[in-house]
């Protein structure tokens, strides 16, 4: 095993998956001189040539709409798009044509692209650099949606995002990117559509995402002794394994969901529809959903960290539903 | 430039047989309504012939086309099936795209037909993408985009022209100038009366030609996809031309009585057709046969769509998934 960053897993997986397949290629803004402003795809342009790293103009629209193009084409491409808040120029793009493309089509064309984008606050970016969007893409029919917490699970979610033939928006978290993980030296996949426990409990169910897996660790160290918590990291919202989900809900009765965006119409939401409309009978209390509060990230600091859940948000859920 | 005869002849033939389609798809879009079925929107694409046939007739199987809302025209040119393109008419199963598509959405991607769009200007960034992947395995298709004077408008076609210029891609963006977005003149729409030299803001080659002319639009669009297939670089065609119908079935008429005679006037199926008899390369009979089995084939196509059986509504959610 090795210790390993988010970034370098990323970086790995992107490497191994380029020589494996040449159709597999890599375009967006800055990716090839400076290896993407966030470093994920350093290096990448020395080892496989600026034919493979495609570095564009500031034009999410064009290289977004050439990638679902190409991959209609037969390429693979791991499309980079630098924030998920400058997604919103090329929603047509995605939501429209690499969503859609395949079943129009009557299953004729295959759409084998890669949407890499990084979200989240916690940085002081203010209201058009910290959005959470997952929701918007897990809403519409058509993409996977990864979402992965460690550095383990964003290398094998990667290869297997490069590797399917769908549309998957895969989304990192900006404060992960540091973080550490074990990792083994083998090549390895993880699949899309497997949640995984990340910490076994018994008597609170919290589902959560992203960075608020990291959150909902720390509150169940914070509880231990006191609330035995269950923590389940979806990995992936599109395939959803609701199954986890309502085995955990049943063998603890209580649920929490905690994930970074807002908390109203977002994906905890639905977690909650599902669980009630498909394991009312063994919740004990009601579900609740920690998220961030509903206003735009403001930029000051504090009000920054006033704005977005932290572990101590999830104990006190955990707390009103113990 | 010398056509030959058989060439000419066979593109007239497919000019005729795009009016017929339409004339047929009016009359089953009719029969629709008379039973309180309204079969989706259907915009026409008479008096547009000469642009889908001449550009179309330089291409092959392996080279794309991104069609737009109005894009029977299109199809036809590369080659579809009349037959699954008047059943997918109908939302059949033996449509174009299965029934899932509709007369916005034919697909035939093994003769390079990669559908038309619902979105006005979604198909021009997608068309970069067959276009990139041809440059990056090194082989020599070409990518064309079809699209109408109000696509024109869109920022994201500005994105595309940039980028295909930069890179030098393979791809042909052919505007339809039929003067009407919608119900909008193109005056209220575009502060200057022509597109074709914003090509030479982005480095690119850019013409202008009488769209009404199958032999103007034939000899631009060979000189083009030449450039293309060479790698010398994209081209913008701005095809002036008219449709002879109002923008889609359900809005009436509201352009000019003079403006409309004017253009009726100048007809391609006729123009093609007096060029023709004038060079002795066909006969009144020929012609008069020529319009009767045309006119005999959309009928069969008709019929076969008539009597095709609807998907089983059972199976709506397959085609989703690759």
């Amino acid at each position: 095993m090795r210790n390993v960053t988010y970034i370098r897993a990323l970086n790995e997986a992107i490497a191994e998956e380029m020589k494996r397949d040449e159709a597999v290629f890599v375009i967006g803004e800055d990716v090839a001189d400076c290896g993407g402003v966030f470093g994920v795809t350093a290096g990448m342009m020395k080892r496989f040539g600026r034919e493979r790293v495609r570095q564009t103009p500031i034009s999410e629209a064009a290289f977004t709409g050439l990638a679902v193009g190409a991959a209609m084409a037969g390429l693979r491409p791991i499309c980079e798009i630098m924030y998920v808040d400058f997604a919103t120029t090329c929603m047509d793009q995605i939501l429209n044509q690499a969503a859609k493309l395949r079943y129009m089509s009557g299953g004729q064309v295959t759409v084998p692209l890669v949407i890499r984008t990084q979200q989240g606050g916690g940085t002081c970016e203010a209201a058009q650099h910290s959005q959470n969007l997952e929701a918007i893409f897990a809403h519409v029919p058509g993409m996977k949606v990864a979402m992965p917490s460690t550095p383990y699970d964003a290398k094998g979610l990667l290869k297997s995002a490069i590797r399917d033939h769908n549309p998957v928006i895969f989304l990192e978290h900006k404060l992960l990117y540091e973080t550490k993980g074990e990792m083994p030296r083998e090549e390895y996949l993880v699949p899309l559509g497997e949640a995984d426990v990340k910490r076994e409990g018994t008597d609170v169910t919290v589902v959560a995402t992203s960075l608020m897996v990291l959150r909902a660790l720390e509150a169940a160290e914070t509880l231990a002794g006191e609330v035995s918590i269950e923590v389940i990291d979806l990995r992936t919202l599109v395939p959803l394994d609701f199954e986890a989900i309502a085995a955990s809900v049943r063998k603890t009765g209580r649920l929490v969901v905690a994930q970074e965006a807002w908390t109203s119409g977002g994906f905890g939401g639905e977690i909650v529809r599902r669980v009630c409309e498909e394991c009312f009978d063994a919740l004990v209390a009601p579900p609740k959903v920690v998220g961030s509060a509903d206003v735009p990230m403001p930029f000051s600091p504090g009000l920054e960290q006033a704005v977005l859940p932290d572990a101590d948000a999830i104990v006190d859920a955990v707390r009103a539903v113990a | 430039m010398q056509i030959a005869q058989d060439d000419l002849r066979r593109m007239l033939r497919l000019m005729h047989t795009i009016r017929s389609f339409e004339l047929t798809a009016q009359t089953l879009f009719r029969e629709g309504l008379a039973v309180g079925q309204f079969l989706g929107a259907l915009h026409s694409y008479e008096g547009e012939e000469a642009v889908a046939v001449g550009v179309c007739a330089h291409l092959r199987d392996d080279d794309c086309v991104f069609s737009s809302h109005r894009g029977h025209g299109h199809s036809i040119a590369k080659g579809a099936d009349v037959r699954a393109m008047m059943a997918e008419l109908l939302g059949r199963e033996s449509g174009i795209s299965r029934g899932r598509g509709g007369s916005m959405h034919m697909f035939a991607p093994e003769i390079g037909l990669m559908g038309g769009n619902g979105i006005v200007g979604g198909g021009t960034p997608l068309a970069l993408g067959p276009a990139f992947a041809a440059q990056y395995r090194g082989t020599d298709q070409v990518s064309v985009c079809f699209f109408g004077d109000g696509a024109a408008s869109q920022g994201v076609f500005h994105e595309c022209l940039n980028l295909a210029s930069l890179w030098k891609l393979p791809v042909i963006y052919v505007c339809e100038n039929n003067l009407w977005a919608a119900t909008t003149p193109i005056c209220d729409g575009w502060p200057v009366a022509d597109l074709a030299p914003r090509a030479e803001s982005f480095g690119m080659a850019g013409v202008a030609v009488d769209g009404n002319d199958l032999l103007a639009v034939y000899e631009a669009a060979g000189e083009a996809v030449g450039r293309a297939r060479e790698g010398v670089g994209p081209t913008l065609i701005e095809a002036k031309t008219y449709r002879h119908r109002p923008h889609c079935m359900v809005i009436p008429e509201h352009r000019p009585e003079d403006e409309l005679a004017d253009w009726h006037a100048r007809d391609p199926i006729a123009r093609l057709e007096g060029h023709l008899l004038r060079e002795g390369a066909i006969s009144d009979v020929e012609l008069a046969d020529l319009v009767t089995e045309v006119e005999a084939e959309l009928q069969a196509a008709a019929d076969f769509a008539r009597e095709s059986a609807s998907p089983d509504a059972a199976t709506f959610a397959d085609y989703l998934w690759a």
